[in-house]
């Protein structure tokens, strides 16, 4: 076991899962609480295809799937627009788009597949210096945006009319929801894949739900489920050379279940 | 009917304008909710808009405040046109009860403290002012003890107290309410009202609420609306019709209120 964990490659796995299971939960809340859950899936499965095409034109595959997400995540809101009362109408078709126009990309670029696949399940094992420069920057650029702003991310979060008659630029605030968002996801679709990704944006928001007594409490809350859900699937990957990202969600999906036990003896208790 | 609003403003004396609308119209889908509407809401004036579902309530409070943009015509602030209108610490907001998910994860003490995150406020941390004006405005409402429970977990009535606090934590010269009773049982809703009157009668506030209750509204405001618009009814008690003492001290003399209200004194 102690061969994995000081090997070079689990370390930088280790560095780069630490930092997404701070930025990931943590822009997780603010869009479950929200009711945009599904923006997480919606956005990774549209990064996908600017990866494919990022390998096929010979660009650097997360920032191109960076610039998909963002676009679609501007596509969402347009759309959420036009179907205002059916809101989840939007996210449904931009996810579809993006998986078929991903399919077209990985057709015509045969030879990539496997890089391709690579980030549907996550690699996190192949994480370069690089990778891990990229994810330190969106780390930093989140956790400044969340601390300087909390307040403020607070209480569109929670009353989104009462922060416009504040004089709160919504409109603004939403915009730089999106674009964190789309940071997020784009970096961490390499560490858990694209198909995991939401995972880690919804499942240590819904263990706050449960336990948390404040907003504060949530935030810390996420944080930490994050990551030890990180820091221990990926041990556990590790010694019985499993899947990290599937073991990541897995093991979040496990926290929150053991969550919703306790929770239900404690009522039985009282 | 623009005309007997004009009648009612010039009543009013010279106070200042706190809402004007100048002929504002707003349709949904070739649909007009409202058209051509000019009004004028004075300082200390207590209008009360009532009308059926679809109406355009809603709608109404929603341009006022400057959250959707009029077809035409024109809506001020402090007289200042609303797109450009700064000062927004002067309104506090009272949204519908059922506005946020009960589940939400945040105390009544940090509901309360948004009421002062506004633009002006960017940037900065909260601080120990800030945390003694939440005091006040929590204690004003009566509800210090529940200041760390989580906001779903109040009753309705506490709820809606919650929310008013929030409002008033800036001192705010203007109160806006959205349906504030809307699934809140009568006995609450009548001592919520109570707070309302007191507020309007000694402190200067001018309030504009939005009710489907017509008994409520027309108990305090009269029978008769001083103005129609399409569905929407305006009814309106001016400044110079309440008693003109002003206290100063909010939450004294709410405490005040309470004591009679829970000795079956004031009715």
């Amino acid at each position: 076991m102690l061969e994995i964990v000081t090997s070079e490659f689990f370390q930088r796995a280790l560095i780069g899962g630490l930092l997404i299971g701070v930025t990931a939960p943590l822009m997780g809340i603010f869009l479950v609480l929200r009711r945009l859950s599904m923006i997480g899936d919606t956005l990774s499965h549209v990064s996908i295809a600017g990866v494919a095409l990022g390998f096929l034109v010979g660009v650097y595959p997360v920032a191109m799937g960076l610039i998909f997400a963002i676009a679609a995540s501007f596509a969402i809101e347009k759309l959420r627009k036009a179907y205002k009362s059916y809101a989840e109408l939007s996210i449904a078709i931009i996810m579809s788009g993006g998986v078929a126009l991903a399919s077209i990309l990985f057709t015509v670029g045969k030879g990539y597949t496997m890089n391709v696949n690579s980030y549907f399940f996550g690699s996190i094992y192949t994480l370069d210096n690089t990778d891990l420069y990229v994810i330190a920057a969106v780390t930093v650029i989140v956790l400044v945006a969340i601390w300087t702003q909390i307040k403020e991310l607070f209480l569109i979060t929670f009353d989104e009319d009462a922060a416009a008659v504040s004089g709160l630029p919504v409109r603004n605030y939403n915009i730089l929801i999106s674009i964190l968002t789309a940071l997020v996801i784009s970096v961490a679709i390499k560490i858990v894949g694209a198909l995991l990704v939401s995972a880690l944006l919804t499942i240590p928001a819904a263990c706050s739900l449960i336990t948390a007594k404040s907003f504060r409490q949530s935030v810390m809350i996420v944080v930490f489920v994050g990551e030890l859900a990180v820091v221990g699937g990926l041990l556990i990957a590790g010694v019985w050379n499993l899947a990290p990202g599937g073991t990541i969600v897995l093991l979040l999906i496990a926290i929150l279940l053991l969550l919703l036990l306790v929770r239900r003896g404690v009522r039985l208790i009282n | 009917m623009s005309a007997s609003v004009t009648n009612l403003q010039e009543a009013a004396g010279c106070h200042q304008e706190v809402i004007t609308l100048d002929k504002v119209s707003f349709s949904f889908q070739d649909q007009k909710v409202i058209s051509d509407l000019s009004f004028g809401i004075k300082e200390r004036d207590f209008i009360g808009l009532i009308g059926t579902n679809g109406a355009g309530k809603t709608t109404l409070l929603r341009i006022i405040v400057g959250l959707l943009k009029p077809m035409s015509g024109q809506v001020r602030l402090f007289g200042v046109p609303a797109q450009q209108f700064k000062d927004w610490n002067r309104i506090g907001y009272v949204p519908q009860k059922n506005s946020f998910n009960p589940l939400f994860p945040a105390t009544v003490r940090e509901v309360v403290l948004s009421g002062l995150y506004g633009r002006n406020k960017l940037f900065k941390s909260i601080t120990k002012a800030d945390h003694m004006k939440c005091d006040d405005a929590l204690h004003a409402m009566g509800i210090e003890d529940l200041s760390s429970k989580r906001i779903g977990q109040l009753s309705g009535g506490q709820q809606q107290r919650a929310f008013l606090a929030r409002a008033l934590i800036n001192n705010p010269s203007l109160l806006i309410l959205d349906e504030p009773t809307v699934g809140i049982d009568v006995e609450t809703q009548q001592s919520f009202f109570h707070m309302i009157k007191h507020m309007h009668q000694h402190h200067n506030i001018t309030f504009l609420m939005v009710s489907h209750d017509m008994e409520m509204i027309s108990s305090y405001l009269g029978q008769q609306p001083a103005a129609e618009n399409g569905k929407l009814k305006f009814y309106i008690k001016h400044s110079h019709e309440t008693q003109s003492c002003v206290e100063n001290n909010l939450a004294h003399s709410l405490k005040g209120l309470r004591m009679k209200l829970e000795n079956g004194g004031e009715k």
